[in-house]
Order: C-alpha cells, then sequence, then structure tokens
C-alpha cells in the first residue's frame, strides 16, 4: 500500500501515455475524470485502500476490467507453468545432488556443481531465448510462444525450471553430506543394513527438510522468474501480465500484480512451515 | 575451487578492465548508427557484428558493461554498508531495537525480491539511480542478518568483556572491536551476492526498468534485440553470454572466498 501511493506521485503521465501527446485536450480531462486521476493524491490513496478493502486491485486503465477478474482468470497458467517447472527441477534436482554427495570429490561432482553455480548464473530470459532458439528455431520442435496445450508449455517449463534445478541439487548435496556424519548413519552401517538402503532411506529422507524450504523458495524464484520467462514465451499468465502493465504504465495492473505476488508468496512459505512440523517433529510451532 | 577462484577473479579482472579502457579495446562509438551495416555478423570489422541500427555490439557490450557492473558494485557498496549498521545496532543493543530491525529484516525477505524491485523502480523516475536504489531495498536485509549473527556471537567474547572492563565506551566497543571483526565476513557475503545483484540489474532492465535508451545495459540489449532472435541471433547471445560469465564468476569467487575461510554465511 506504501508503495501505491508513491506510485501516484511519480512523474510520468498514464493518461498521456494512453492517448498519445497529441490528444485534444478535452479527451484527456474526460479519461483523467474516469480513472480518478483528477483528485488529489490523499483522495486517490483512500480510495484505492477501499477497494484492497473490499479485496479489489481497481480496473486497468487500458481494458478498463477488473485487474482482480484478470487476475484470477490468468492464475491458472502461471500456476500450470510453476507445476510445470517445478515437475522437471525436482526429481532432477534432487538427484543431482543425491549422485554429487555420495559421489563426493569425484569428477562427476564436480561436473554436477559446476553445471549447477552455472545454472544460478544464467539469466532465465537468456537461457529463455536460447532454448527458444535451438527447439523452435532450429530443430522446429515445438512452437517459440503462445499459450495452449503441454507443447506451449514445455520450454517455459524447462527454462523456469533451471536456477530452481540448480539451487535444489546444491542443497541436497550439502544436506546429505550433513546427514552423513550423524551417529544414526555408523548405526545402520554397523547393524548391517545395506549401503543402498541407507542411502535411499535413511540420508533421503533426512536430507529433505531443509529441502523443503529450498522448494518453497524456489515458489518464490517462480514469480520472481515467471515475469521474464512467461514474456519471452508470450505465456498468458500473470508475469507476463506484470510486463504488460510495466510497459503501458497501467498503475492499478502492477499494483495488483505485485501485491497479489507477494501474498501468494507469504502464503506458500506458510504452508511451508506447515510442512516442516509434519515432517520433523522436533520443530514446533509457536 | 581455489584455481577456479583465481580464475574467477582473473575473468573478472579482464571484463571491468576492458570496461573500464572501452575505447581503446574496440574503436566505434557505441551509440552511432551506421545505416550500411544494418545486422552485420561477426566479422572482422565488427568482431561481435551489429545490431539493428548498425551500432557495433563490442563496443555496446563494453560501454554497458560499465553501467551493469557498476550498479551492481554500487548496489553492493550500499547494502554491505546499510546491512553493516543495521546488524550492528540489532546485535549490540539487542532487545527492542533487535526485534524492530529484525522484524524489518523479515518483512523485506518476505518479499519476492524481483517484485519488489519492479514496484519500487516504477515509484521512482526511471533510471541508473533508481536502479541502484531498487536493489539496495532489497539487498540489505541478508546482510543485516548475518552482521547481527555474527554480532550475536563476537560480543560474548572475551575481549569484549576485558574492553568493557577496563572502561570502554559502548561505542568504542561497537566500532573499534566488534566492527573490524564483521569486516571479512562482510566481505564474503558481498562476493556471494553480486552474481545476484547483476542478475537483479539485468532483468530490471531486460524490463525496461534500468537504464533508458541510447544508453546500453546489456539486459536492455537482449530485450532491444531479441525480436531478431530468429534472422540475428547474435545480437542476443553476446550481450547474455557477458551476463552469465559475470554473475558465474563472481558466483565461483564467493563460493571459493567462503570455502577458504571456512564461515557460516547462513546467519
Amino acid at each position: 500500500m506504501l508503495t501505491f501511493t508513491l506510485t501516484k506521485a511519480l512523474p510520468g503521465d498514464p493518461v498521456l501515455s494512453m492517448v498519445g501527446e497529441r490528444a485534444q485536450p478535452e479527451v484527456v480531462e474526460k479519461i483523467r475524470r474516469e480513472i480518478g486521476a483528477d483528485k488529489n493524491v490523499t483522495e486517490q490513496y483512500l480510495g484505492y485502500v477501499g477497494l484492497l478493502l473490499k479485496g479489489e486491485f481497481g480496473r486497468s486503465y487500458y481494458t478498463n476490467r477488473k485487474v482482480f477478474d484478470d487476475l484470477v482468470a490468468k492464475f491458472p497458467n502461471t500456476f500450470k507453468l510453476a507445476l510445470g517447472a517445478m515437475a522437471i527441477a525436482l526429481p532432477v534436482g534432487l538427484f543431482f545432488g543425491f549422485i554429487s554427495a555420495i559421489r563426493k570429490d569425484t569428477l562427476t561432482d564436480r561436473i554436477i556443481s559446476t553445471v549447477s553455480v552455472t545454472g544460478l548464473s544464467v539469466p532465465v530470459f537468456w537461457s529463455g531465448l536460447l532454448i527458444m532458439y535451438l527447439f523452435s528455431l532450429q530443430l522446429k520442435l515445438l512452437p517459440p510462444s503462445g499459450t495452449g496445450d503441454i507443447r506451449f508449455l514445455i520450454l517455459p517449463a524447462l527454462t523456469l525450471s533451471l536456477p530452481a534445478l540448480a539451487t535444489l541439487s546444491r542443497i541436497t548435496r550439502t544436506a546429505i553430506l550433513e546427514v552423513c556424519g550423524m551417529p544414526f548413519i555408523t548405526t545402520a552401517r554397523a547393524k548391517g543394513i545395506s549401503e543402498s538402503k541407507i542411502r535411499f532411506i535413511h540420508m533421503l529422507k533426512n536430507a529433505l527438510i531443509p529441502v523443503v524450504t529450498v522448494i518453497g523458495l524456489d515458489f518464490a524464484s517462480y514469480l520472481n522468474g515467471a515475469v521474464l520467462t512467461e514474456t519471452i514465451f508470450g505465456w498468458d499468465g500473470i508475469g507476463r501480465f506484470t510486463m504488460e502493465g510495466i510497459i503501458k504504465r497501467d498503475y492499478p495492473v502492477i499494483m495488483g500484480c505485485v501485491i497479489s505476488g507477494t501474498v501468494i508468496f507469504v502464503l506458500i512459505n506458510l504452508l511451508v512451515d506447515i510442512i516442516y512440523h509434519y515432517l520433523d517433529p522436533r520443530i514446533r510451532i509457536r | 575451487m581455489k584455481t577456479a577462484g583465481i580464475i574467477s577473479l582473473a575473468v573478472l579482472v579482464v571484463i571491468s578492465l576492458s570496461s573500464l579502457l572501452a575505447p581503446l579495446v574496440s574503436g566505434y562509438d557505441p551509440d552511432m548508427i551506421d545505416l550500411e551495416s544494418l545486422r552485420e555478423p561477426p566479422g572482422v570489422r565488427h568482431p561481435l557484428g551489429t545490431d539493428n541500427k548498425g551500432r557495433d555490439i563490442l563496443s555496446r557490450i563494453l560501454y554497458g558493461g560499465r553501467i551493469s557492473i557498476g550498479i551492481a558494485l554500487t548496489a553492493a557498496i550500499f547494502s554491505m554498508t546499510i546491512g553493516l549498521a543495521i546488524g550492528l545496532c540489532s546485535g549490540y543493543f539487542g532487545g527492542k531495537i533487535d526485534a524492530a530491525l529484525m522484524a524489518l529484516v523479515d518483512l523485506v525477505l518476505s518479499f519476492p525480491s524481483l517484485l519488489l524491485a519492479i514496484g519500487i523502480s516504477i515509484i521512482l523516475p526511471q533510471g541508473i539511480y533508481t536502479v541502484v536504489i531498487a536493489i539496495v531495498s532489497v539487498g540489505w536485509a541478508s546482510f543485516a542478518r548475518l552482521i547481527r549473527g555474527n554480532v550475536l556471537v563476537l560480543r560474548e567474547a572475551s575481549y569484549v568483556e576485558a574492553a568493557k572492563s577496563i572502561g570502554c565506551s559502548r561505542l568504542r566497543i561497537l566500532f573499534a572491536h566488534l566492527m573490524p571483526q564483521c569486516i571479512p565476513v562482510l566481505l564474503v557475503m558481498t562476493g556471494l551476492r553480486m552474481g545476484g545483484f547483476i542478475l537483479t540489474e539485468a532483468s530490471l532492465s531486460f524490463l525496461g526498468l534500468g537504464a533508458q535508451p541510447p544508453v546500453a545495459t546489456w539486459g536492455s540489449m537482449i530485450n532491444a534485440n531479441r525480436a531478431y532472435l530468429a534472422s540475428a541471433p547474435w545480437m542476443v547471445f553476446s550481450p547474455g553470454v557477458m551476463i552469465a560469465a559475470t554473475a558465474l564468476c563472481f558466483n565461483v569467487l564467493g563460493d571459493a572466498l567462503r570455502d577458504r575461510y571456512g564461515m557460516n554465511t547462513k546467519g
């Protein structure tokens, strides 16, 4: 809400960018009245807070549709994309981290570590373009952009999964290495339990706790990454909606996206805390 | 990791130096429009090709590097300073001050960072300084938390007790005894975060919220040129390589520093 007050105070007139610099003054005035830009900042702010309390974000300057309705309509697409990315990142990241940890300090470990630190460093909007160039423009396997069935989903989901995959694999590696030194692993070995059983049951299960946090945090990076990835692949979700809002200086849209994104993020973190409790009964929710 | 760290440092020095000495490396003016050579592929005349206005891409990358690295560095310095100040106060004074400051840290960290940065960049007039402010207002929090954690441990140390018993003032203990001890961990953290700052700057300028045209930054070059991905892919490749290489080197360097000094930067 603080953000919004200031948004209103900034230079750059949305009305002018809407109708163009050479529009007739009467037209400008009329639109200004319609979107309420003729009132002073305090009134606008109070109006906006009132809307928020009613669970609304106001109307887009351009389409005059309720921002909230558009957000609700576009949310499933972003959710699908995030799920798709998760479906790639989770198994691959866990697998990489696991292999990397049990083959510690070997060539395999080094290659995986290098790949994951690279994954963290490559901007998604660039890797997305590279992936699009390779798979759509050169190999012509999948459509380069658009919203639709699974064929449209694969490339953006792949792009979005890369940084998450990298973080997951790094955290899994650290977590497993930490568990390795625990007394109960030595006990298990002393009891003659097979090494593979120790690895999969004792180590992996206990290493999952920090991993769950990261999955939660990854959802945040999905929200961040979605703005960039959806823009590139023309995926009709909240991310692209944000970007369009930015380009058109459509403040109700931008604010709606930022605020709802934050709310979703906080809710996910809450969910992670609850899951935590079930995974590790030692952690108590206060 | 040791050799990797040194190599990264070397690469970073090369990238920064060639950006600083851009006029010596590339003879072209980064903003000079040359309609005779539109979208020229990489070759002898233009080592990385030209863009859709005939501007030399190598020059634009080098001059853009000044801005991209400059913004990330400035943001890092401010984040460090603010984080250090707040972390010191929070850790040393404790009590209500600590609770209030850490609540603020939690609040900032509970926002998705890029969305928050977008929110801030649309509030302020667009330009380089806004990008710095946007990055710093998200970036300081993790530094503050780290320093606070450090101070909590350090203030129990026997030399602090000794200083207290010979009658050093609280401010003296804070600045002369505690602060210097926090510097190494602060520098390691900066190394670890620089890669992220480079990426945030690139993302914001990709979204058109950074330095405004005709000034080139790595992110904005990719955004401006992505429409030509099919016909002139080199226009998109090289700026991306620069972002990735710089961020990668900072990340590897940060990891190497952390391993070298065996520090726990979780805070």
